[in-house]
């Protein structure tokens, strides 16, 4: 693997490898001392076309936690907006020999580009680009969704997949990177995939998709699934008639607390999901975000984890153990 | 005094044959070694090519005014005599827009001194392509540039009372207004096909809908007023059905194809390239096999190459602010023979008609797309079908580098380019242009 634009290029294998990783990275960052020393002397480049804060401290983390060298480079509107471009900051980066870029970009492709370009020798890794995919969100999701099945049933999570598991996608699927990324991630780890939205945000031609597509939240929840992830829905959809009205899409689409009392009065094994941000009150109430079933926070925590196995898989160039215990 | 004998070859496929051209005019054709030929006659030995009537497109964007870092008249019309055409039809996008008299005519003077091909400034139907009001449409007509076709292209005329206006006022003079047909409400914003591949890439969708809701409202529209329309570069199968119906019910209506959507697929866009970011977009396998019927069934009319020429700034970018258009004059005839004639879908006959014949006959040209027999305008090129055209953008006379067939090898070669009389390629390879 020599950069990591998608999840639909993963492999079960690799997909597992990353999450392996990612699980005794995690042992690290449960340690006093947060730190290893595997990327020492290494250059690790945030370059965001877009504003992302919490991706950004996420892999600005677990790059320091590895010992590498980070420079954050805030391009916001620069390409786009027809000032410098992608080519040229490209190459100024590759003139300052970084070792890897993590890019996010408003332009679905973007990484691709700067990948399959030549202007650039580094890693690139997808922190994000339009609607196209979001890989680390999704490895983090999967992070999460093995260790949910980890703490159930009693068996250690490495080498586990999601075989069997029902993970249900919420929102608007059709902008989201976040679902795609998922959907293809998730299912290739063996879970069953169902999205969840109001017909006007599920793109036209979604066939070859290995999922279910379902209008019905109720429906979908009355099977008890044992998550449901819940997309962050953008205020400015409503302007573009995708529906009717926040207290609509809420009542349609939300993870309401009568929902979730539902979910309890039947026992479901259901655990709540959200990227973040949140908007409470319209994707999620707080009564969902502030549940024992949450794993937002959990979420978060996993990130720092899977972002330091990718930047570690790809920069160490080789399958080796991190082998946090030698520190 | 100048006398070719084009020996042995094959005009539109048929039997070889030996054409005679003296002072820029097809003097005689007859069976090979059967001409009386004038001692002083250059002979140009054509066996095993085929001759074509000089390629006539409706459809190319020669940037000039405004664009010249991207084409010129001068570079486009190089191109086109190496793609084997003898005339082009130059779009109104330019900079300032081809909306008035002076700049038609501008245009078509600087066709002339070029010298490679006829140059026929297309005229806008709307002031500056803003959608608002008529441009100085008759004040064109009766300029010497003589404009016949008028099109907003790269714009849609999407108010349905203007482009009704519009094609009630080009009757005078036996015009025909030429629509780029897309919805721009359904298309906002709009990136790439919108379809399996649309929804796996997250790039926002450009239903097939947008482009045959537009054909469907003007058929109705120019049968209501008894008026022309032809459509550029359909590119779905539905817009072929739509035009079906329409010549079905007797209106008169023409349609176009590119040869980039008789060939690519929107799976390409999977690169995330931008060199295969066009507008119309590329579509999927099934549009591009009904495009293929229809144009051997005729309800195609012609193909036109929406030759877009770019500079590399405005295509070496991120796909979402990369612009539309790719070149198109220099490979045209092979994409044709690839997609068509090597298919067995049509004869070199029915190519003389998409690309020659008819789109004259569409635009009233005398002295283009006759046939090849005495005292026809000695306007045709020689087509090597067994040849193979490496294509290599930088080798290209055009100044854009955005071709899409990059580091592919077309079949086909132009071997030679007769504009008037006079060899503009030969060899394959530019000659001189006409002296006037």
């Amino acid at each position: 693997m020599k950069h990591l634009l998608s999840t639909s290029e993963l492999s079960h294998a690799d997909a597992v490898q990353i999450l392996d990783t990612a699980d005794q990275m995690a042992a690290v960052s449960s340690r006093a001392v947060k730190k290893l020393p595997a990327l020492r002397g290494r250059t690790v480049v945030n370059l965001f076309f877009e504003d992302s804060t919490r991706t950004r401290i996420s892999f600005e983390t677990a790059a320091k936690r590895l010992s590498a060298d980070v420079i954050n480079f805030s391009a916001k509107g620069s390409s786009v907006s027809k000032g410098e471009s992608l080519k040229d900051t490209a190459q100024t980066l590759m003139a300052m020999s970084a070792d890897a870029v993590v890019i996010r970009h408003p332009s679905s492709g973007a990484p691709q580009q700067l990948a399959d370009s030549g202007w650039i020798d580094a890693a690139v890794v997808n922190a994000g680009d339009g609607k196209h995919a979001h890989p680390t969100q999704a490895l983090l999701d999967a992070m999460t969704l093995r260790r949910v099945r980890s703490r159930a049933t009693g068996v250690a999570s490495t080498g586990m997949d999601l075989e069997g598991m029902h993970v249900v996608i919420v929102g608007d699927v059709l902008h989201s990177r976040v679902a795609r990324s998922n959907v293809w991630l998730l299912t290739t780890l063996g879970a069953r995939v169902t999205l969840v939205a109001p017909p006007t945000l599920v793109p036209v031609a979604t066939d070859n998709w290995p999922c279910e597509v379902s209008y019905d939240l109720d429906a979908v929840l009355s099977e008890a699934p044992d998550a449901v992830m819940m997309l962050r829905l953008q205020r400015e959809r409503m302007n573009a008639a995708f529906f009717p009205s926040e207290a609509e899409y809420t009542r349609g689409w939300g993870l309401t607390a009568q929902r979730v009392q539902r979910l309890e009065a039947v026992g479901a094994p259901t655990v709540f999901m959200h990227p973040g941000p949140m908007n409470r009150g319209l994707e999620i109430s707080s009564e969902a975000a502030d549940s024992p079933r949450s794993t937002v926070l959990e979420q978060v925590a996993n990130g720092v984890s899977v972002r330091m196995a990718v930047l570690f898989l790809l920069l160490s160039g080789d399958e080796s153990s991190p082998n946090p215990s030698e520190n | 005094m100048s006398c070719y004998l084009i020996g042995n070859a094959r005009p539109e496929g048929g039997d070889p044959a030996d054409l005679l051209v003296t002072d820029g005019t097809v003097t005689a054709v007859g069976a090979p070694g059967s001409l009386q030929v004038p001692e002083d006659a250059e002979v140009i030995d054509a066996s095993g090519l085929i001759a074509l009537p000089g390629l006539v497109d409706m459809h190319t964007h020669l940037r000039e005014p405004g664009r010249e870092d991207a084409e010129t008249v001068q570079t486009g019309t190089r191109a086109a005599a190496r793609g084997g055409f003898t005339a082009v039809f130059a779009m109104a996008n330019s900079n300032p827009v081809a909306d008035t008299a002076g700049v038609v005519e501008q245009v078509w003077q600087l066709g002339r001194d070029a010298g490679w091909t006829d140059v026929h400034p297309v005229g806008a139907v709307t002031v500056g392509l803003e959608g608002t009001r008529l441009s100085e449409i008759r004040a064109m007509a009766e300029s010497r540039a003589a404009v016949r076709m008028f099109s907003d292209d790269g714009k849609c005329v999407h108010d349905p009372v203007l482009m009704r206006r519009a094609l009630e006022y080009v009757k005078a003079f036996d015009g025909i207004i030429a629509q780029h047909a897309q919805e721009p409400r359904l298309t906002e914003g709009a990136q790439m096909n919108e379809g399996a591949v649309s929804a796996d890439l997250g790039l926002t969708g450009w239903p097939a809908v947008a482009e045959e809701a537009i054909i469907a409202r003007d058929v109705l529209l120019a049968q209501h007023v008894g008026s022309r329309l032809h459509i550029c570069h359909l590119s779905t199968e539905g817009s072929v059905e739509i035009v079906r119906w329409a010549k079905s019910r007797g209106v008169y209506v023409t349609a176009e194809v590119t040869p980039h959507h008789l060939m690519l697929t929107d799976e390409l866009v999977r690169t995330f390239d931008p060199v295969y970011k066009v507008n119309p977009p590329l579509r999927t396998d099934a549009d591009v096999q009904a495009l293929r019927r229809a144009v051997a069934e005729g309800t195609i009319d012609v193909v036109g190459t929406d030759h877009a020429p770019h500079t590399a700034e405005d295509k070496e970018c991120e796909w979402s602010c990369a612009a539309h258009g790719m070149t198109g004059l220099e490979t045209a005839l092979s994409v044709v023979q690839l997609s068509l004639v090597d298919t067995g879908l049509i004869g070199w006959d029915r190519v003389a008609q998409i690309m020659s014949h008819r789109p004259a006959g569409i635009l009233g040209l005398t002295d283009q797309g006759q046939p090849l027999r005495p005292g026809s305008v000695a306007n045709l090129v020689l087509w090597d079908p067994a040849g193979a055209t490496p294509v290599d953008p930088a080798t290209h006379a055009s100044k854009g580098r955005n071709s899409p067939y990059r580091g592919m090898t077309l079949p086909g070669s132009v071997r030679a380019t007769f504009y008037r009389g006079h060899p503009v390629v030969r060899d394959g390879e530019l000659a001189t242009p006409l002296g006037r």
